[in-house]
């Protein structure tokens, strides 16, 4: 097991925003989360990831044999976790190509993966300072695959990002996630990174709970024809933790 | 290459002290060298054609013409100075000069308790270029010392300025420098200050006229503030004549010391165009940051603007680069870094990866 999420209730500013949540993730699965604006999936990424601020009130998380919650975010990084930001900062003064160095010691990654996602020119200039909604996603990636975690969690990868960059940023993160025994939990909410990745398991969030868990796509089509009313009324709760 | 003798009363310490605020005993990549020490000169002299630099007296004695340019942007403004003043450079760039290399002073405070007060004056003349790091230093043997320096620069038509000032004083040590530059048509006039060791007290105002046509000028700081000392320095700009422009970039970091960050600039001419930029970054709790942007225009057809953000720095950027695997403290030090950015000085790469390397020094040792 990659990682485990047990019963996991979640407060943010006094405001208790997941409630027992459990989910899993296998070594080499990718898990797709769905669920409508607000329903606490970015607190969960966060939570996983130790952002300051989103409190663990009860239950676990453990990153193979390690417990995670409690250990600062570098030191998750360090045991191969890695986010991909919905809403990434801008950081004044620190150059993209700075970070890059420091995520990896190989040019020649850094340069074809910033030729193969249009960053070439972004490389030399303040994080995210002026980028477009597409460019910090991209950036994001970028970032994500020098970093090479062995968990991703990427939070709306392809919001905000036209068409053609979809289908290269589809196609780096496919090829990435083929490597031996990259994990991933990706939330998405137009559903086209489906079509790029080969995910075989799908939860969907909704008020802090974690409702069901079934094929991805099949999930997808039926959020899109009946919305997540019908998730909610679906028996599958208990068997979600499972 | 100074001559060794030259350099035989520095003591090692000193000469370290000396070396951080930009000066290259070497001057492999230098076009002349001022040293003066309390009120004594060390040495001076020019390497390159079309530049003089000499001690003020020796100007004063022998140069009628350098006689006239002493206490005139006084006279111009119908300000006071003092005259007692011990010391001092002259440098002068003849007419379509360009030199190359910088050129190099330091001003340095040895004896204990000295009050060391000089007056520069620095002339470029028209359509001539040239880059000036000037250093002001204090020996550790120096405490309870003062430093008070006046400074006038005349960047006649045409002409190029990019006058880099490093302070490297130390705890005791008050320091109160005066200075007005005039600038003309077309001119340039650059005035960078970079303080980053710790210091008493710090009061400075710089003043640029710009009096003729499309003059341009910008001052930029870099300040680092150390626990127990107080730099309130700001720059004042006169817009006085049609399309001239001005911009005042401040960058402060308080490690616990206050800063008082001033900038004014007053539009009195049509066409004009002024922008004031303050950020300042507070790490510690007791730290303190003032910003005192001030603009003003007799004029409707003038483009003044100004922007200060001032704080601690954000969390989320820090949060950020620790998701990228950084411990806080090196996230800090990386946005701190990158926070006093030297790229904001226009220096040419050599010179800029110099004042980088020092900033990089102190920062390790300060961070
Ligand atoms: N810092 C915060 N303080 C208070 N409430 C927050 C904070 N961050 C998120 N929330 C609330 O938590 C809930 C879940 O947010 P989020 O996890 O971002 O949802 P999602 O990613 O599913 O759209 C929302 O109601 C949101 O308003
Ligand atoms: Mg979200």
């Amino acid at each position: 097991m990659m990682l485990e999420v047990k019963n996991v209730s979640v407060e943010v500013s006094g405001r208790l925003i997941l409630q027992g949540v459990d989910m899993h993730i296998r070594k080499g699965e990718v898990v797709v989360l769905f669920g409508p604006n607000g329903s606490g999936k970015s607190t969960l990424l966060k939570t996983i990831m130790g952002f300051e601020g989103y409190k663990v009130i009860s239950g676990e998380i453990l990153l193979g044999e390690t417990r995670i919650d409690g250990l600062p975010v570098e030191e998750r990084v360090k045991l191969g976790l890695g986010l991909m930001y919905q809403h990434p900062p801008q950081v004044r003064g620190v150059k993209l190509a700075q970070i890059a160095g420091r995520l990896s010691g190989n040019a020649g990654l850094i340069k074809e993966m910033s030729e193969r996602l249009s960053l070439s020119s972004h490389l030399s200039r303040d994080i995210n300072m002026g980028f477009s909604g597409g460019e910090m996603k991209r950036s994001e990636l970028f970032q994500l695959i020098l970093q090479d975690p062995g968990l991703l969690l990427l939070d709306e990868p392809e919001s905000g990002v036209d068409l053609e960059n979809i289908s290269v940023m589809g196609k780096v993160l496919d090829g990435y996630l083929k490597e031996e025994g990259k994990s991933a939990l990706i939330i998405t909410h137009t559903g086209y990174i489906l079509d790029y990745i080969n995910a075989r398991k799908g939860c969907v969030m909704i008020d802090g709970k974690m409702w069901c868990v079934g094929r991805p796509k099949e999930i997808f089509e039926n959020i899109r024809e009946r919305g997540y009313d019908k998730c909610m009324g679906c028996d599958d709760r208990a068997q979600s933790a499972r | 290459m100074i001559e060794h003798n030259r350099q035989d009363n520095l003591e090692g310490r000193d000469r370290d002290t000396i070396v951080s605020t930009g000066m290259d005993f070497s001057e492999k990549e230098r076009s002349g060298s001022f040293l003066q020490q309390d009120s004594g000169l060390m040495f001076a002299r020019s390497l390159s054609d079309g530049l003089e630099i000499m001690e003020i007296k020796e100007a004063l004695e022998k140069d009628p013409e350098a006689a006239g340019y002493f206490g005139a942007n006084f006279r111009s403004t119908g300000r006071d100075f003092d005259r007692e003043t011990e010391g001092g450079y002259f440098i002068r760039v003849k007419r379509g000069h360009t030199i190359e290399f910088p050129v190099q002073a330091c001003l340095f405070l040895k004896q204990q308790g000295f009050r060391q007060k000089v007056h520069n004056l620095i002339v470029v003349e028209e359509g001539a270029k040239a880059y000036i790091i000037t250093g002001c230093s204090a020996s550790h043997s120096a405490s309870e010392g003062m430093h008070m320096g006046i400074s006038e620069f005349f960047v006649h038509n045409g002409a190029y300025l990019n006058f880099t000032m490093i302070h490297s004083w130390q705890e005791s040590v008050s320091v109160k420098p005066v200075s007005i530059a005039s600038v003309g048509e077309e001119a340039v006039f650059i005035s960078n200050y970079v303080c980053l060791k710790p210091v008493r007290d710090i009061t400075m105002y710089p003043t640029a006229l710009l009096h003729g046509r499309k003059a341009r000028t910008s001052f930029n700081s870099i300040i680092l503030s150390h626990p127990g000392s107080l730099q309130d320095v700001g720059s004042r700009v006169a817009l006085q004549a049609e399309e001239t422009q001005a911009e005042i970039i401040s960058r402060a970091v308080s490690l616990g010391g206050k800063v008082v960050a001033r900038g004014h600039i007053k539009a009195a001419a049509r066409n004009v165009k002024g922008h004031l930029e303050c950020r300042g970054l507070i790490l510690p709790e007791q730290g303190s940051i003032y910003a005192i942007p001030e603009m003003e225009t007799d004029y409707r057809d003038v483009d003044l603007s100004h922007e200060a953000a001032i704080g601690r720095i954000n969390k989320d950027e820090i949060e950020y680069l620790r998701c990228r695997g950084l411990s806080p403290r090196e996230a800090q030090s990386l946005i701190v870094r990158g926070f006093m950015d030297v790229g904001v000085l226009g220096l040419p790469d050599k010179l800029k990866a110099e004042i980088e390397e020092l900033e990089n020094s102190t920062l390790k040792a300060g961070l």
